[in-house]
């Protein structure tokens, strides 16, 4: 990469540039690297070096109650979350690119908005108005509120793929006799896809790691894994968390996985003729 | 099809040019309802589980309803005196004959909790005469009342109860800016030992400031090294960036306890090295606490600066070489600017979501590090005061706000989350 006839000074600060590079990658890195190890260890420390390999502290979280019921309590409600926040983001995408009209861009920065306001000011806000009505302690509550806090990555993603969408083809499959509905879901929805894939993906890992809004609005019986990891750590960290995190850990590189391959695949997609 | 028959001769239509136009139009305003209707049931879910409840706890915070509902009459009556002698013996009875009503209830408890907040002592002069109720018949309400306690004979108790009988108050807006209506009716600025609210917002702004500056110290070589790559090696290295942005933050909180602990390898390492011959305090102040927050936004900045630098052609910064002007001044007077849209989004983003954090201070922080989000969270869980919970939330609130419109001006709203990525 660098020049043969670079000056001295030149190499030192190609040099360094590169270590310093480095380094923040290593800063970047190392605490997710550092934490799976440790889930195999067989004494309770959370300390280098390690003393042995055990599994001890996986089979601690499968069979803890609290643990298996926060996981089980996070398995229900991101799921939902994230289909309903899909379900409302979708369509409302497609709305905002095909139409313009005064005010629609004060009403996008609103939709959008769940991803800015603090989340606290979200959960106290929430549990004010649920409270009298009776949506907290329930599934129902904390499926709602993290769909609204999933939403405007649908909306932006699907949007995003919205703009390179050529709308003649919905005109096409229309002269062609196919009713809106089946122009849909046979010609937008497939080239749609991978935007409303990657956004439901990122409404899932927004629902599946929210803390806050959970810890105002959840009962005791809808614990979720973040609140239980959340109550742990702030009591005393154990294995068991560091086990927990490298199942969350693996969880977020599959999804990481799948929307690169869906990005990748979209740009194929795109370049081919 | 349409627009083909339509340039067509239209024998049988009556007044075709009109025709033409309004159906163009009504196909037009079909089209808006069509696509409207698909936007509709977003609007109205967030209307209902975002919008609404946001407006319902910054109305909270202007909230003043104790009083009013306590004493109905009472502050309908106080609200006509002119404060300067002692009200009437008909505001008197009516206080008297309200406090009768409502004793031994929430009501009450209520009342007495809300003037206790103005002035402490308010709540056993209430607990007292309320003892007096209600009255024998005949009494004399503004006798009994003195009799219980000489303060009703003082104009500056009513005047406490006159000023809270209008359902709104700034109460808790002042308070959460260090300030208070006093005896004369004047705001004035709170006593050094009670104020505490400013301090908290200027560290919430100031913790937000530093994570950020880090942030573009750290995240700006870094993104133009990887701008700079061939595109494989900058796939590499941009999951390295991504995955840290997709890990749990709870995990990422969790590792840096571990990393940062005092047996941990960061002290470990710096032993080691002999940069110390003692295990140092890393984490439970605000080196932990900013370590972290640096490595939960630093993503934040990274991508929308690379997202910017990617377009930034090179042959700018050749030409200023090849002209003579040396590296870093080329770098400097060429390159840096065109990146300046890239430094805007990502500071303020980070900016943004550091002010709202919650986790991560009250997690690795200590008492010292709590951030604004701690405060309204203490208030809604531990005090039940909603007036300040709400006060605090409005003014993060605000803040967030005003930043959002700059930021939704600078790169627009819809590139928000393209550009997070």
């Amino acid at each position: 990469m660098i020049a043969s006839y670079a000056s001295t000074s030149e190499r030192i600060w190609h040099y360094a540039f590169r270590m310093l590079c480095g380094l923040i990658i290593v800063f970047l890195i190392l605490p997710i690297l550092v934490i799976a190890p440790l889930s195999f260890n067989s004494d309770s420390f959370l300390l280098y070096p390690m003393s042995g390999f055990s599994t001890r502290w996986y089979e601690e979280f499968f069979s803890s109650p609290a643990w298996r019921q926060a996981f089980t309590n996070s398995l229900i409600i991101s799921p939902f979350s994230t289909l309903l926040a899909m379900l409302l983001g979708t369509p409302a995408a497609v709305g905002l690119t095909r139409i313009d009209f005064p005010g629609k861009g004060l009403l996008t920065a609103i939709l959008i908005s769940p991803m800015v306001v603090p989340v606290v000011i979200v959960g106290v806000a929430t549990y004010l108005v649920f409270a009298p009505i009776g949506l907290t302690g329930s599934y129902l509550g904390l499926i709602m509120v993290h769909a609204a806090l999933g939403v405007p990555f649908v909306v932006t993603t699907v949007s995003a793929t919205l703009q390179g969408f050529d709308f003649n083809l919905v005109r096409a499959a229309a002269s062609l006799g196919a009713n809106p509905l089946t122009a849909f879901f046979r010609i937008t929805l497939p080239l749609v896809a991978p935007g409303v894939i990657s956004g439901g993906l990122f409404a899932f890992g927004t629902s599946f790691d929210e803390v806050v809004v959970t810890l105002f609005l959840a009962g005791p019986e809808q614990s979720t894994l973040p609140r239980q990891m959340f109550a742990g750590i702030r009591e005393n960290i154990s294995p068991t968390i560091a086990a927990v995190a490298t199942i969350l850990t693996v969880l977020s590189t599959l999804m990481l996985i799948t929307l690169e391959w869906l990005r990748r695949r979209s740009e194929r997609l795109r370049a081919a003729p | 099809m349409t627009q083909y028959s339509a340039t067509m001769p239209a024998p049988l239509d009556t007044a075709p040019e009109a025709s033409l136009q309004s159906r163009l139009r009504r196909a037009e305003r079909m089209n808006k309802l069509k696509y409207g209707a698909l936007i509709l049931p977003l609007a109205i879910f967030l209307m209902l589980t975002f919008v609404w409840p946001i407006a319902a706890l910054l109305k909270r915070s202007v909230d003043n309803p104790e009083i009013i509902t306590a004493f109905p009459q009472t502050s309908a009556l106080l609200r006509g005196w002119n404060g300067q002698a002692l009200p009437d013996d008909g505001v008197f009875a009516a206080f008297a004959g309200e406090m009768a009503q409502i004793k031994g209830t929430p009501v009450l408890a209520a009342a007495a909790k809300r003037l206790n907040m103005e002035v402490p002592g308010f709540r056993s002069l209430m607990m007292r005469t309320v003892r007096a109720t209600p009255l024998e018949a005949g009494a004399s309400a503004r006798e009994v009342l003195i009799d219980a306690d000489p303060r009703w004979g003082e104009t500056a108790t009513w005047q406490l109860l006159a000023r809270n009988a209008s359902p709104y108050t700034m109460r808790y807006l002042l308070a959460s800016l260090d300030h208070k209506v006093n005896e004369q009716g004047k705001v004035v600025a709170t006593s050094p030992e009670e104020a505490i609210f400013v301090d908290v917002l200027l560290r919430t702004f100031g913790m937000s400031f530093v994570v950020t500056v880090v942030c573009l110290l750290l995240g700006f070589p870094l993104a133009y090294f990887i701008a700079t790559r061939p595109v494989k090696t900058a796939n590499v290295l941009l999951m390295a960036v991504l995955l840290p942005f997709w890990t749990s933050i709870l995990v990422r909180v969790a590792a840096w306890i571990v990393l940062l602990q005092s047996q941990g390898l960061v002290n470990q390492a710096l032993m080691h090295l002999g940069i110390t011959d003692h295990p140092l305090q890393l984490v439970f102040n605000s080196t932990g606490v900013y370590i972290a927050m640096v490595h939960i936004l630093l993503p934040f900045m990274i991508l929308p600066l690379y997202s910017v630098m990617k377009g930034i052609s090179p042959v700018y910064m050749r030409a200023a070489l090849s002209l003579g002007c040396p590296p870093f001044r080329s770098f400097w007077k060429i390159y840096f600017p065109q990146t300046l849209p890239g430094i805007g989004a990502g500071g303020l983003l980070v900016f943004i979501l550091c002010m709202g954090y919650y986790i991560t201070p009250s997690l690795l922080g200590s008492p010292n590090e709590q951030m604004a989000s701690y405060f309204v969270a203490f208030y809604t869980n531990q005090t039940i005061n909603w007036g300040m919970a709400a006060a605090l939330s409005a003014i993060l609130f605000v803040a967030t706000l005003l930043l959002y419109a700059i930021y939704t001006r600078l790169v627009g709203s819809q590139n928000m989350a393209a550009r997070a990525r």
